[in-house]
């Protein structure tokens, strides 16, 4: 775990050497199962990795080929770490196409229970900044602005040091934005308006960023993790991008995994690991009730399932589950899925931005009788409602937050199983009285 | 449905309603109440096909009556 970047054969950690540190910013990483390709930057003190450090193995982009960069992007196969999974390689071609004006990373870390672009920002922030400068490269795009969550003091700060530290080596300038912290305000289409000098609220204007984005020109949005793997991509080559993940999905990824007490844990695995080995790398196998994949804005899906899936679109499909930003939340027995979901619901109705009918006055509906189902009062009636409402608020808003709201509520009703049944007639779980697990949602 | 029918109906515009925009005044589904209803809220559930062409005075009379003017007929 030096600070000296190799190819990920050299640094193979064995699942049951499991290596836990905590970072400068107090994030807590675990190197198993590995490759350790992003963390084996982190340096093991926990300190910030520093630009001379990072130049040593890696020259500033200024230097790149566009068009190397693009097919580097393309033949790795790199898709989105943000939650969309696009392939940047596609992203890239397109916004160069239209002639790009500024890249934007987005760094905002919207959701609540992901730690991974924070930890990266804290950690090696050099690496996602190259990233930015490579794509900006590869589209010709002449300016770098990073968005972060002006309430993150710790990732405010990290970045201001880093791009001092570039300016001060006589590097291109990057620019910051502090963006406020809502969920929505993450949205792609949410962070543009703001840049725009308009509200962080997403619009309804059907044209994507990298079509007309900021100043109305064609804008580069990418997540902090996609572009620290492109840097990695381009130096080492996509032969050695796609040695590990799945044929489709090549590659590592961050994951966040929150377990007992609220412990969250950033694990760095090839996409297609299996659910169990997630776990275990973040010491959360033990006492599973129920999985979260995709955190807030998730999917729930049953332990044992979630245990032999393969971490992969692919592989999660078939539970109406998808990667997202690779955000797991592990339920201990002794806690309601149901309770967890109807407090998730009343945070998805608070981070509405506030403009659209059926999100705004659908959320705080399904939320309530949630509740009521959660204190076994709703009754049979109460379950036929939610889906009832469920169906009629999916797909209908401007952005998908209510979308994720109602995959979120049919999930919990689908895996709570004879919980469900006891709430109905009644008599709910043990669980219900039990303190909220899920933090930001109490 | 004949085939020359549903072919037909590949090339029609589908209703819209920009979420931000409308109001929920309900006009909408008073005036064209065959491919709109209202939900719990008073907002248009629009049905998501192509609209035929014997509705399309229809759709047209709800867009042009829209007073958030929030509908639309989009072609595919
Ligand atoms: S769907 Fe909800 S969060 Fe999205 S733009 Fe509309 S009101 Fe805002
Ligand atoms: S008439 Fe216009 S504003 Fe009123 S509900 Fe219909 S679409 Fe919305």
């Amino acid at each position: 775990m030096d600070g000296n970047p190799r190819p990920e054969t050299d640094r193979r950690v064995d699942g049951r050497h499991r290596r836990i540190m905590v970072t400068q910013a107090g994030i807590r990483v675990s190197t198993s199962p590995g490759p350790a390709r992003l963390l084996s930057h982190v340096v093991p003190s926990g300190g910030i990795a520093t630009l001379r450090q990072h130049r040593q193995a890696y020259p500033h982009p200024h230097g790149a080929d566009p068009d190397e960069v693009r097919t580097a992007a393309a033949a790795s196969g790199l898709g989105g770490r943000g939650g969309a999974g696009f392939p940047i390689g596609r992203k890239l071609a397109s916004v160069s196409e239209l002639g790009g004006h500024i890249v934007v990373v987005n760094a905002t870390e919207g959701e609540p229970a992901s730690q991974k672009d924070r930890m990266l920002l804290t950690s090696v922030p050099h690496l996602v900044l190259d990233g930015a400068e490579l794509a900006a490269r590869a589209v010709s795009a002449s300016q770098v602005v990073v968005c972060v969550d002006w309430t993150d003091r710790l990732a405010v700060a990290a970045v201001k040091a880093a791009i001092a530290e570039r300016t001060a080596r006589g590097e291109p300038e990057i620019q910051l934005a502090l963006t406020p912290p809502r969920y929505v305000a993450g949205e792609e289409s949410a962070l543009v308006n703001f840049l725009n000098g308009g509200p962080s609220k997403p619009t309804a204007s059907g044209r994507r960023p990298y079509e007309r984005g900021v100043n109305g020109r064609p804008t580069l949005v990418n997540n902090a993790e996609t572009l620290a793997q492109l840097t990695l991509a381009h130096r080492y080559g996509p032969e050695w991008f796609r040695s590990c993940g799945t044929p489709d999905e090549p590659g590592t990824r961050l994951f966040t995994i929150t377990s007992g007490g609220g412990v969250a844990t950033v694990v760095e695995a090839p996409v297609g690991v299996t659910g169990l080995d997630l776990l275990d790398a973040a010491d959360a196998a033990g006492r599973v009730r129920s999985v979260l994949v995709g955190g807030y804005f998730g999917t729930w899906m049953r332990a044992a399932d979630f245990g032999v899936a393969a971490f992969s679109r692919a592989g999660l499909a078939p539970y109406g589950a998808g990667p997202g930003a690779g955000i797991v939340i592990v339920l201990p027995h002794g806690n309601c899925v149901l309770a967890e979901t109807a407090r998730l619901l009343s945070w998805y109705a608070a981070e509405s931005s506030g403009q659209c009918g059926p999100c705004v006055f659908g959320l705080p509906a399904l939320a309530e009788v949630a509740a009521e189902l959660a204190r076994g009062t709703a009754g049979p009636a109460g379950v036929q409602q939610l889906l009832r409402w469920a169906a009629d608020i999916d797909g209908r808003g401007a952005c998908r937050h209510p979308d994720g709201a109602v995959r979120l509520l049919r999930s919990a009703l689908a895996v709570a199983g004879d919980d469900l049944d006891a709430h109905v007639a009644g008599q709910p779980c043990p669980g219900a009285e039990a303190a909220p697990f899920i933090r930001a949602a109490s | 449905m004949s085939i020359t029918s549903t072919a037909a109906l590949h090339r029609q515009p589908t209703l819209q309603v920009d979420p931000i925009a409308c109001e929920g005044h309900g006009v909408c589904a008073e005036l064209f109440g065959e491919w709109i209803r209202l939900d719990d809220w008073g907002y248009p559930v629009i049905r998501k096909d192509a609209v035929p062409e014997d509705l399309l005075p229809h759709a047209r009379w709800a867009v042009s009556n829209c007073p958030a003017l929030a509908l639309s007929l989009r072609k595919p």
